[in-house]
């Protein structure tokens, strides 16, 4: 039998509908997997073998009674560890919720196990979702699998990581600032952020509550599709849920086509500070789209220059209070409670040594810009440059169906090599800040190797709020144009691991 | 300072200084469900029986406005008198506490639900006008009780318990304009309008208001400053006042102790303090050398409340009668003075006797027993005369027990006596006591007779037409009968026991 961690999510859901592999034998296959290179990636913070066979088998089970199954039971997915899952522990990659094992389900780990979707268990993550690389795990960094030495991306690194190790066929992110994204370019990944208020927050431990959002990760475009398709909807338990149908993102992801489609480039998202390789492979990218058949024009979208300072006021400031309420009181980490020492003194304590450096510089940032006498000229501000960049948006909009650029400016960089230079981190969201700003829909996937270092770039391409199915056909017709063009799927050139 | 051994009297107070004042109440709302969540508000349940993710404020779990909530916070807007907000959000305020689990209180900030009204009290049968700036929606914080200290505070106690139950219950913070003019009128000015705001609440029937339960809680803020000046004074903010006694003589015993600070030539120290219900005083809460920074923020987690003008005019048409009006049409009814009405609202017992007199009894007799009987039992006890174990019904059959002459106004308060002390119903208690008034002619003809003959010199006073005496003679036979006859019934077979009738 071929090796079933390398079969799409598509694939696998077809072959245990058939009954020509069982969900258990897929589950054990992604097991072996995991316990067979994890140690290299670390993708995983915690794996549910026995959660994730019990799964499986009631897959199994269900078919056996003839229950018609759904499009993606028995499909083994990797779960940021950012989302609730009663029972299995939940750290966010933190250590001030290590060995917190919540009582609830999140909205999105429900519907999954209603899909008879299987979780693996729970993948690393830069603490609380901060960083780009997931080196600001407490539980140490994720290794890239395209080169161990290299970050895989953050904030969801974990899960990019186990997509391309084979680990696991999909997996969930988070995006705030292009934390699905950004990942999923440096890993040779498609991940979508969809629009804001597509996919319930219910039970996603919030980072910033105004920008996070959960969407799928896969190897495919039209994998990516079947799973944000269950996932998405509106959820009663989230205020900020839409309560809309969700676009038909599987039949765009079947019906991949650009002809006659308008595409702008972002012209702000090149030059100083581009890697050339990357540059490169999106002039072709865009090429491709050209030889495709859309019409492709040049946009400017001039208030994106101030969407990186406006996050960093933002995001802080939310994060600041999202992450008051670990305070030892009722779950996680406690440190120094002698008897002695007061609530207060208990709660400093534990803060201190349960929350990393860039946390801790987030939640200072954050408490200063929403400080009286600062709130206007930071978080105030930051407000207004919002609207402007959803403005700007609005206008591209009018003139093109979807926007395109580089997902991020370079490809994985070495381990450590940004580590004590947060600005330099910060920079690898330059290109996917905006769209969580607006609330809108994007998707990165694969568009080459970049030739100076043979890793992975990516293309963002860009829609419009609650257009997210635009992105899964302008995302296939891309994916199929380059399967053509390589004669098969950029992660085959992945080195063994 | 702590004793009242060296204040500026009250009077002297008011020779020097005007008293301004700013009331914040806090009115838990009678919703089945929580503010953001669903869980129950039913009070007395277990600790942290009536939890989720939600309000314990777990990582990942999310707020729901409650529509009852918003319903509820546009009614007390509109029957303020307030205009209400087209658009509205709710706003972080940070701050860490163990009993708030997420360490920020999901409240309104600049931009209320409800603003811009007013509320009218009487007060010596003159009309003041209380300005209404705000009233907003928020959610209340879990309850801590601190174990092992002296003072019942989390300062010296060695351990807290937490309650999260209350927490996320929702609440509306009524909040004055500068309450000026008042002179020293101002802590019944303060009094009455939290009486008054009561009976609002009270009568919209989104809230049973019970002070005593905390239901409804004051911040009393006040502040002096001397005559002619129109720049306020720093104040002091006496937190949970909860009774209206109370919000009277914290009012009262801040004006004084202000007066006294300010003419020693000392300067007030802008703080909050904790009233104590035993002697009247205030003592030192927590300094606000700075106002505290809240760090208040839109809430991310909620979208914006924008109630229709439809559904704000519908809500406007279902606001009762006012309580002003309402005790003026309840005046005419049961034929009573100003000043008796006014009594009856002093002493709290307007409902009382609506509900009593709703019961059957006829409005006199419902408004001397609360007045009488009962107002002077919750004195002694210190409480409202609403919250003393007895109801509008059982006081109700104590009037029909008498209106039907098997009691009199003795037996009767014996009966009431036996049911505040948990004796049971009226019924229970005239049959465990044995409380009837002796109505066996046979059994009063004999003490009759004894007292005809022991009294001979009155009895022929009595024959001879002089009636006086027959008091003493009644006096003997009720004292035989240990009260238990009725004395008019006694005097008739008297009368026709001596042939004079």
């Amino acid at each position: 039998m071929a090796d079933l961690t390398r079969l799409t999510a598509a694939e696998t859901a077809a072959r245990v509908a058939s009954g020509d592999v069982s969900a258990v034998e897929v589950a054990q296959a992604h097991l072996d997997r995991i316990a067979e290179v994890d140690g290299k990636v670390h993708a995983f913070l915690h794996v549910d073998a026995e959660g994730a066979l019990a799964a499986a088998k009631a897959v199994d089970d269900r078919r056996a009674k003839g229950d018609r199954l759904g499009p993606l039971a028995g499909v083994p997915l990797a779960l940021k560890d950012v989302f609730t899952t009663k029972g299995v522990p939940t750290t966010c990659g933190s250590k001030i919720l290590e060995g917190w094992v919540p009582p609830y389900d999140a909205t999105v780990t429900a519907k999954l196990r209603e899909a008879g979707v299987v979780i693996l268990g729970k993948t690393n993550m830069d603490e609380f979702a901060m960083g780009s690389s997931t080196e600001n795990s407490a539980y140490g960094p994720t290794h890239n699998p395209w080169d161990l030495t290299r970050i895989p991306g953050g904030s969801g690194g974990g899960s990019a990581a186990a997509l391309a190790a084979f680990e696991a066929p999909l997996a969930i992110g988070t995006d705030t600032g292009g934390s699905i994204r950004q990942p999923g370019a440096v890993t040779g990944t498609v991940g979508v952020k969809p629009t804001y208020g597509g996919v319930s927050r219910y039970g996603l431990v919030a980072f910033s509550s105004s920008l996070d959002q959960a969407g799928p990760c896969a190897r495919t475009v039209l994998d990516a599709a079947l799973l944000h398709a269950t996932i998405a909807g509106h959820d009663p338990k989230d205020s900020t849920s839409i309560d809309a149908p969700v676009p038909d993102v599987v039949g765009a992801a079947r019906s991949g086509d650009v002809r006659g489609l308008r595409v702008g480039v972002v012209k702000e998202f090149g030059g100083e500070g581009y890697q050339p390789g990357v540059e490169q492979r999106f002039r072709e990218a865009v090429e491709l789209l050209r030889e495709l058949g859309a019409e492709v024009v040049e946009i400017s979208c001039p208030h994106f220059t101030y969407a990186m300072p406006a996050y960093y006021l933002i995001a802080p400031s939310e994060a600041s209070s999202n992450l008051a309420r670990f305070d030892a009181m009722r779950y996680g980490l406690r440190v120094g409670d002698n008897g002695d020492r007061s609530a207060e003194e208990v709660m400093s304590l534990t803060r201190e040594a349960g929350f990393g450096p860039e946390v801790k510089r987030r939640i200072m940032l954050g408490t200063y810009a929403l400080s009286s006498g600062y709130y206007d000229a930071y978080y105030g501000q930051a407000q207004k440059v919002r609207t402007l960049i959803a403005r700007d948006f609005d206008a591209a909009f009018a003139q093109v169906d979807v926007l395109v650029s580089p997902t991020t400016p370079t490809t994985a960089f070495p381990i450590g090599e940004r580590a004590d230079d947060p600005m330099a981190m910060y920079l690898a969201d330059l290109c996917t800040i905006p769209s969580n700003l607006a609330g809108n829909a994007a998707m990165s996937l694969p568009c080459g190797l970049a030739p100076e270092d043979g890793l992975p770039v990516g293309l963002q391409i860009i829609a419009p709020t609650m257009a997210d199915d635009r992105l899964y056909k302008v995302g296939a017709a891309v994916e199929a144009g380059f399967l053509a063009k390589w004669g098969a799927p950029l992660l085959d050139q992945a080195p063994a691991l | 300072m702590s004793s009242t051994t060296d204040l500026m009297s009250y009077e002297d107070a008011l020779a020097s200084f005007d008293p301004v004042m700013g009331l914040e109440v806090h009115v838990e709302l009678g919703t089945n469900t929580k503010m953001f969540c669903g869980c129950s508000t039913e009070f007395g349940g277990e600790p942290n029986s009536q939890v989720c993710p939600t309000c314990l404020g777990l990582p990942g779990a999310l707020p729901v406005v409650n529509r009852t909530a918003v319903e509820s916070a546009i009614r007390i807007g509109l029957a303020l008198n307030c205009d209400i907000a087209e658009w509205c959000r709710f706003a972080r305020k940070n701050y860490f506490y163990p009993d708030m689990p997420k360490n920020f209180q999901t409240s309104q900030y600049d931009e209320p639900i409800a603003f811009g009204g007013y509320l009218d009290v009487e007060v010596q049968g003159k009309t003041y006008r209380v300005g209404i700036e705000r009233a907003h929606m928020e959610e209340d914080t879990g309850k801590s009780t601190h174990v092992g200290g002296a003072t019942g505070r989390i300062h010296g106690a060695d351990y807290s318990l937490l309650d999260y139950n209350r927490c996320g219950i929702p609440l509306i913070e009524i909040v004055t304009k500068p309450i000026e003019g008042a002179g020293e009128l101002a802590p019944e000015i303060a009094k009455a309008y939290v009486a008054e705001l009561r009976d609002l609440i009270k009568a919209l029937g989104v809230s049973e208001a019970r002070m005593e339960l905390g239901q409804m809680r004051c911040d009393a803020n006040l502040s002096l400053r001397p005559h002619g000046r129109e720049k306020f004074g720093t104040r002091s903010e006496t937190k949970n006042v909860n009774s209206l006694r109370s919000v009277e003589r914290a009012i009262r015993f801040e004006i004084q102790r202000h007066a006294t600070v300010l003419s020693e030539g000392g300067t007030i120290v802008q703080e909050t303090r904790h009233f104590h219900e035993d002697d009247g005083t205030t003592t030192s809460g927590r300094v606000k050398e700075e106002a505290e920074d809240y760090r208040y923020f839109p809430e991310p987690d909620l979208v914006p409340v924008a109630p229709s003008r439809e559904w704000v005019e519908e809500l406007r048409a279902t606001l009762p009668e006012k309580p002003s009006a309402r005790r003026k049409r309840l005046q005419a009814e049961w034929g009573v003075s100003d000043f008796d009405m006014q009594s009856v609202v002093n002493a709290g017992a307007v409902d009382a006797i609506v509900d009593t007199v709703a019961a059957g009894a006829d409005s006199d007799a419902a408004r001397k027993w609360w007045l009488g009987e009962l107002a002077r039992n919750a004195n002694e006890r210190g409480v409202e005369v609403t919250a003393l174990p007895i109801t509008p019904a059982q006081v109700a059959r104590v009037a029909a027990l008498v209106k039907a002459g098997e009691l009199n106004d003795k037996l009767a308060r014996q009966v009431i006596e036996g049911v505040l002390a948990g004796e049971g119903d009226p019924d229970a208690v005239v049959e465990k006591r044995g409380l009837k008034v002796v109505s066996d002619e046979g059994a009063l003809g004999t003490a009759i007779d004894e007292a005809i003959a022991a009294q001979a010199g009155a009895v022929a006073k009595i024959q001879a037409g002089n009636l006086g005496p027959v008091g003493a003679l009644i006096g003997a036979v009720m004292k035989a009968t240990r009260g238990q006859a009725d004395a008019a019934r006694v005097r008739e077979l008297i009368l026709e026991k001596l042939g004079v009738s």
